[in-house]
């Protein structure tokens, strides 16, 4: 995949998947890095299950037997000489606190990182398929920081009107485009 | 910077439409939006389908959900279309511009496009 976006999208369709209700989806630029993190209140795995997760053979999805969406993000992160490490919690035996921490390091610099690309699609594209998980949406610069949160909508527009409602997307679209606008300029 | 009162105003102009919303979902388009989708350029695809059917007007008729791998993944992005009373039509290798015209031939025009379905391109 050649940009960024892309990824952090399949990412946080693992944590939609996960049947998470509450993603926080992060990305921040400090220096030379880039730091994407994805923290779910999903299903979790077992201590097993994320040490298999770096291996393309390890899915537990049914149409197909290998995985990729991890071990790409893996592979992008070890290129740009940064790293991935995922923390989780499994229901069976978390059931209060159950969820997944996905944390991935790159080069933001280095020159085998990608463009990052249409972050604005891949908000929105989440935000048509799941309007009822809250996603919180951070991306924070040294310029400034954009800032998106479902529940902040929600609680504006109340329990009938769906964010996934095409006027309200094109609000969302419209805010998200000046927030970058603004750190843009500076 | 777009405000919270521009989404309030929002809200009160869509409250009184809820009712009518939900009357009819006849045709349901679905996006394949698994890593084999996203990597083939499922999210243009999807985008064109949300905008061409709010654009349209098509929105009262038609709803555009995901899906994940649908398990043919050389083919993707892949899309169906469910119609009540139909045999469901499975669109594979799509483009945002594809998407246009089964919007316009099909979703508007009532006739499933055949060269862009999964029977045609396999064969
Ligand atoms: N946030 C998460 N919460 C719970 N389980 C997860 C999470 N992320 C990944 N997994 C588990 O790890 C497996 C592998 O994930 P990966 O993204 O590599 O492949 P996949 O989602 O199965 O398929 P693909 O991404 O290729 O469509 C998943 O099938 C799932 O079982
Ligand atoms: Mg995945």
């Amino acid at each position: 995949m050649e940009e960024f976006s892309l990824y952090v999208l399949d990412i946080t369709m693992n944590s939609v998947r996960a049947g998470a209700d509450k993603i926080e989806i992060k990305l921040e630029e400090q220096g030379d890095t880039l730091t994407f993190t994805v923290t779910d209140n999903g299903c979790g795995m077992s201590p097993e299950t994320v040490k298999k997760l770096s291996d393309p053979f390890f899915t537990t999805r049914k149409t197909r037997s290998v995985g990729l969406g991890v071990p790409f993000l893996k592979m992008l992160a070890e290129q740009t000489e940064g790293s991935l490490t995922i923390e989780s919690k499994e229901e069976a035996t978390h059931p209060d606190d159950h969820g997944t921490k996905l944390t991935a390091v790159f080069g933001y610099h280095h020159i085998d990182f990608i463009p990052l690309g249409n972050m604005i699609d891949t908000v929105m594209t989440l935000i048509q398929g799941y309007p009822d998980i809250d996603f919180t949406y951070d991306h924070i610069t040294p310029r400034g920081t954009v800032h998106l949160s479902c529940e902040e909508l929600r609680a504006v527009l109340g329990e009938d009107i769906s964010l996934a409602s095409y006027e309200v997307l094109e609000w969302i679209r419209g805010y998200l485009t000046e927030g970058y606008e603004e750190i843009d300029q500076k | 910077m777009k405000s919270l009162e521009e989404l309030m105003a929002i809200r009160d102009k869509m409250q009184d439409k809820v009712a009518v919303r939900h009357a009819s979902d006849d045709i349901r388009v679905v996006v394949g939006m698994a890593t084999c989708g996203i990597a083939a350029g499922a999210r243009p695809v999807l985008n064109a389908f949300v905008e061409g059917v709010a654009n349209e007007g098509l929105a009262e008729r038609v709803t555009v959900t995901q899906t994940g791998c649908i398990g043919i993944c050389q083919y993707e992005p892949i899309v169906e279309v469910y119609e009540k009373d139909k045999e469901k039509v499975t669109y594979v290798k799509m483009t945002a511009e594809k998407a246009k015209e089964v919007i316009e031939r099909h979703l508007k025009g009532g006739k499933p496009i055949t060269e862009y379905t999964i029977g045609k391109v396999i064969s």
